[in-house]
């Protein structure tokens, strides 16, 4: 399996997701300049988190333009993967790939901790190899991570179970305090009506080894190759 | 022709507006009590070269509704002068 990192001028995880899904076993994996329209039929493409274009006007706004982004927005509409984690996440809203909006934290702070994410749909391409209410710690990063989407999307969303993972305590409970950022129903991470392309927040690629504090991060994307292999 | 396009986003209703909120809040530390609600918004002004003016409130109503705003969260006016 071949996987592309989109590089933006001004993402800064693009080697963490290279490092990422290099270390699972029969991944190569390729970066992509933002300013190309090859996507060098890989199988995968990631939107890496950062500050595309400066995150100016709003984030994702920028690079959802990219000449690349042409390309994955058609890569995408005839099922091809695709995965934004952070910033990642707000180009694929952006770009209509994903319903709903991220906004300022609720804090209006720039908020990097921590979390506990619940799988809450084990049935889809990126959480097969996951349980069911698995929790899993990782980190989050951002200033704007405060998912929005309107009552009847966000309910369509929840009934057909595309809200993927949540924010919660040590104990799994969805609580105010576990939601760094404020967003509706602690969503996290949401996936396609397709169920092709994965938008989150939290980053799994700084959660691969124990020496970062955590291996959870890790578990998604193996999970996720294995899958495709 | 030359229009100088004025365009106004902000979010819709029943968006949260914290940072609205927040200086709602400190206005009122300062004793402006009839102040009694804030909501944020940008101002994008933009120089547009065109035929007319309906043209000009055109292409200044398509650049904000493709870029300046998010249709999701914020909602725009335009108003076009010479």
């Amino acid at each position: 399996m071949k996987v592309g990192i989109v590089i933006f001028p001004g993402s800064n995880c693009d080697y963490d997701a290279y490092q990422a899904f290099k270390m699972v076993d029969g991944v190569e994996v390729e970066y992509l300049w933002h300013g190309s329209d090859d996507l060098k039929s890989v199988d995968v493409v990631v939107l890496p988190g950062g500050f595309a274009h400066g995150d100016y006007l709003r984030a994702g706004s920028i690079a959802r333009f990219s000449p690349i982004m042409k390309r994955v927005i058609e890569f995408a509409e005839s099922g091809g993967f695709v995965i934004g984690i952070c910033n990642g996440f707000q180009v694929l809203l952006e770009s209509g790939l994903l319903p709903g909006a991220l906004m300022k934290n609720i804090n209006l702070r720039f908020v990097c901790r921590e979390v506990i994410l619940r799988v809450e749909n084990a049935n889809t391409a990126f959480t097969s190899g996951l349980k069911q209410g698995q929790l899993l710690r990782m980190p989050v990063a951002h200033g704007e991570g405060n998912y929005y989407a309107d009552i009847s999307t966000l309910s369509r969303m929840e009934s057909e179970s595309r809200v993927i993972f949540r924010y919660v305590d040590r104990e799994g409970v969805v609580t105010a305090e576990a939601n760094p950022n404020g967003s509706i129903n602690g969503v996290a991470g949401i996936v396609s009506e397709k169920g092709n392309v994965l938008g989150m927040m939290p980053h799994p690629e700084r959660a691969i080894e124990h020496i970062l504090g955590s291996i959870d991060g890790g578990h998604i994307i193996r999970s996720f190759c294995m899958a495709k292999t | 022709m030359k229009f100088q396009a004025k365009v106004n986003v902000s979010l819709k209703e029943g968006v949260l507006d914290p940072q609205g909120q927040t200086i709602g809040n400190a206005l009122l530390d300062l004793g402006f009590e009839n102040i009694l609600k804030v909501k944020t918004g940008k101002i994008f002004t933009l120089e547009i070269e065109a035929e007319t003016e309906s043209d000009a409130t055109r292409a200044a109503s398509e650049a904000a509704s493709r870029l300046l705003a998010n249709p999701v969260i914020e909602q725009f006016k335009v108003e076009v002068v010479l």
